[in-house]
């Protein structure tokens, strides 16, 4: 994440910097506060994990149960897919 | 009289030692309302039914899955590749697809070109052996093709779909002499998968003998999809009759069905 010059930097701007990870959520980049889980993930956007299917960087997560367990980091590609009607 | 009722044999359809109900399986795209939808399946009485594997639309609050709209516990549900066109791309769509938590089954798609949606039978194979690997049970779309249909066997598919036409084309069973052909070289089920437009179509394609047939388009973009459900329903009902009946043979002359004797003198 871009900083501003130091001497503009405010001990409030660095600390909102520090408390939010930027991800990549299929295929756009959006921000979440630092310490954030697949689970937070899901819920922020009101989704049950039983309907959807979570890849995180590249790697297929089975375990629903592990959702909350799996922090996610400044940089972190993530994909939430489902199933759609198709032939 | 229900064909219920008919002292019909059948062997059963069992494709890698599941046993399904219906010969028939189908599709959920392209219906103009999900209502639509499970109204049609219903009438096909399908068992085994297809759903593809795409992003969750994040900024849209009311997007729903299928799952919302159908029953696990009622249907089979078989995730496709559809849309894949590398051998990598489709073996991440499958380890999604299975990691939704129903079964380990994948209806694989490697396709090789927009225009005729043909399948591309190297990374198809490539895929195939991937994910018979994982533990997948696949059942590999391809073409009419005997020789690619043996490879895919041999690499572990456990159903070799080949099309009857390409996919949404509606343009019914092109090479019935291929279809048969693999059909009798395979030891793995066969199901015609892609092309059958009308239930003409699909009475032809099991009058060939394959186990079964799996159609989309056909139904959902019929005038009455719910109709032409019911229809396809009795037409792979009638045509995996028709075969298991043995047909006449053809002739090219006529030979009267009444008799010659006692006509008036």
């Amino acid at each position: 994440m871009r900083q501003p010059p130091a001497i503009f930097q405010s001990m409030s701007q660095q600390s909102i910097a520090d408390e939010t990870v930027t991800l990549t959520v299929n295929g756009e980049d959006r921000d979440f506060p630092a310490g954030s889980s697949v689970a937070d993930l899901l819920e922020s956007h009101k989704l049950d994990p039983r309907l959807v299917v979570v890849e995180h960087n590249r790697s297929v997560l089975r375990d629903r149960d592990a959702y909350g367990t799996i922090a996610l980091t400044t940089g972190d590609v993530v994909e939430i897919v489902h199933f759609v009607g198709g032939g | 009289m229900t064909t219920a009722t008919l002292p019909v044999n059948d062997v059963p359809f069992e494709i890698a030692g599941r046993e399904f109900r219906s010969r028939l399986m189908v599709g959920t795209g392209k219906y103009r309302s999900n209502e639509e939808m499970s109204a049609a399946i219903e009438a096909s009485g399908a068992e085994v039914v297809t759903v593809a594997v795409r992003r969750v639309d994040l900024n849209r609050a009311n997007d729903e899955g299928m799952l919302h709209h159908l029953d696990p516990d009622q249907h089979f549900l078989l995730a496709n590749t559809a849309g894949c066109y590398s051998a990598e791309e489709a073996v991440r769509y499958a380890r999604l697809a299975r990691a939704a938590g129903f079964n380990e089954w994948i209806k694989l798609e490697v396709l090789g070109d927009e225009e005729t949606l043909l399948p591309d039978v190297a990374g198809l194979l490539e895929a195939t052996k991937v994910l018979v690997d994982e533990g997948f049970k696949v059942m590999a779309y391809t073409n009419e093709d005997l020789i690619v249909a043996l490879r895919l066997e041999d690499a572990g598919a456990v159903a070799v779909m080949p099309l009857a036409s390409p996919i949404g084309s509606g343009l019914g069973l092109l090479n019935p002499q291929a279809i048969r052909t693999i059909k009798r070289r395979l030891s793995v089920p066969v199901i015609v998968d892609a092309g059958v437009g009308c239930a003409t179509d699909a009475c032809a394609a099991m009058e060939q003998g394959v186990d079964g047939i799996l159609m989309n388009t056909g139904i959902a973009a019929a005038t009455d999809p719910v109709r032409m459900a019911h229809a396809m329903k009795l037409a792979v009902e009638a045509g995996r009759a028709s075969f298991l009946a043995g047909r006449m043979p053809k002739r090219e002359t006529a030979m009267p069905s009444s008799p010659l004797d006692g006509m008036l003198g």
